[in-house]
C-alpha cells in the first residue's frame, strides 16, 4: 500500500481494555524519538495518533494502526470494524460526541478528538462505511 | 518555578520520580477531562487533576509533561505509578480541591501558558 516509506511499522489495538489504550501511541513516539525527529514534530504525531487510538477504543472495538515513515512525511493509517461514521462533517464539528457516559467518566469523550487530529496534522483522511468501519490516514510533516 | 516548590506549596506527597523535583516548569493546567487537555493545552508542563485512571498518564506523556498533581486525596494506582515512573513524570498528591491548589499555584509565579 505504501512502497516509498522507508520504515513501516504495525500495532494492533485492543479493544477491550480502555486502560490499556495508548500503548500502541506510546510505542509510536518511542520510534519517532529514536529516529530522531524535532520534539514538535513528535508530539504533534503522538497526540493525533492518540487520539485517533482512543477514539477506536471508544467506538470500534479496536482495530490496527500503521505507521509509514516517510523521508518527509509521518503517514499513519487506522482501521477499524467498527459501526462506522454515518456524517462525517457532524463528527468533526467540536463539541459533537456519541461517545456513552461511562467514557466521559474516564476524562473522554469530550467531542474534541477528530477535531484534534485535524488540528494537529498537514492532512486528515477519513473513509467511512456505516457497519463496515473507519479508516483513517493521518499525514504529518516535520 | 521548581516542581519541589509546588510539593511544598501545596503540601503535596512526592509518589514518584523524586529525582525529577529539581526540575524548572513554568506554566500548568488544571482539567478534569482529557479530552480538552489533548486539545487545549500547549506547552503546559504541569496537569493538576483530579481524574485517576492510566490514560491521564498517557495523556501527560503524549503531551511532554513534566509533573501531574493529583488533587482532593486522589491516589493513583500501582499501575499508574509504573506508567509514569516509565516515562520519568513526576507524581505529586495533595489534599487541597482543585481550586486552591491552581490559586496557589497561580499567585506563586505559575502560568497558564508558557513564556
Amino acid at each position: 500500500m505504501d512502497n516509498q516509506s522507508i520504515l513501516s511499522y504495525t500495532f494492533n489495538v485492543d479493544g477491550n481494555d480502555f486502560s490499556s489504550a495508548g500503548e500502541a501511541s506510546v510505542q509510536v513516539k518511542k520510534i519517532l524519538r529514536n529516529i530522531g525527529f524535532d520534539a514538535e514534530v513528535i508530539r504533534r504525531v503522538s497526540i493525533a495518533m492518540y487520539e485517533a487510538e482512543i477514539n477506536m477504543v471508544i467506538h470500534a472495538g479496536g482495530g490496527v494502526a500503521q505507521l509509514f515513515v516517510h523521508p518527509d512525511k509521518i503517514i499513519l493509517v487506522l482501521t477499524d470494524k467498527g459501526p462506522g461514521i454515518a456524517d462525517i462533517s457532524l463528527a468533526m464539528s467540536e463539541g459533537y460526541s456519541t461517545a456513552p457516559d461511562n467514557i466521559r467518566s474516564l476524562g473522554f469523550g469530550a467531542g474534541m478528538g477528530l477535531p484534534n487530529i485535524k488540528r494537529y496534522s498537514d492532512e486528515l483522511d477519513i473513509q467511512s462505511k456505516v457497519g463496515e468501519g473507519t479508516t483513517l490516514t493521518i499525514t504529518v510533516k516535520p | 518555578m521548581k516542581i519541589s516548590e509546588i510539593a511544598s506549596l501545596l503540601d503535596a506527597e512526592v509518589l514518584c520520580c523524586k529525582d525529577g523535583v529539581f526540575h524548572q516548569v513554568h506554566s500548568a493546567c488544571g482539567s478534569d477531562m482529557m479530552s480538552d487537555v489533548l486539545a487545549y493545552v500547549k506547552d503546559q508542563a504541569v496537569l493538576i487533576t483530579g481524574l485517576v485512571n492510566p490514560q491521564v498518564i498517557r495523556t501527560a506523556e503524549m503531551m511532554d509533561m513534566r509533573c501531574i498533581v493529583f488533587v482532593r486525596n486522589k491516589r493513583p494506582s500501582a499501575e499508574m505509578l509504573s506508567l509514569a515512573e516509565e516515562t520519568g513524570i513526576v507524581i505529586l498528591a495533595t489534599q487541597k480541591r482543585m481550586f486552591e491548589a491552581c490559586g496557589l499555584l497561580y499567585t506563586n509565579g505559575l502560568a497558564p501558558k508558557e513564556v
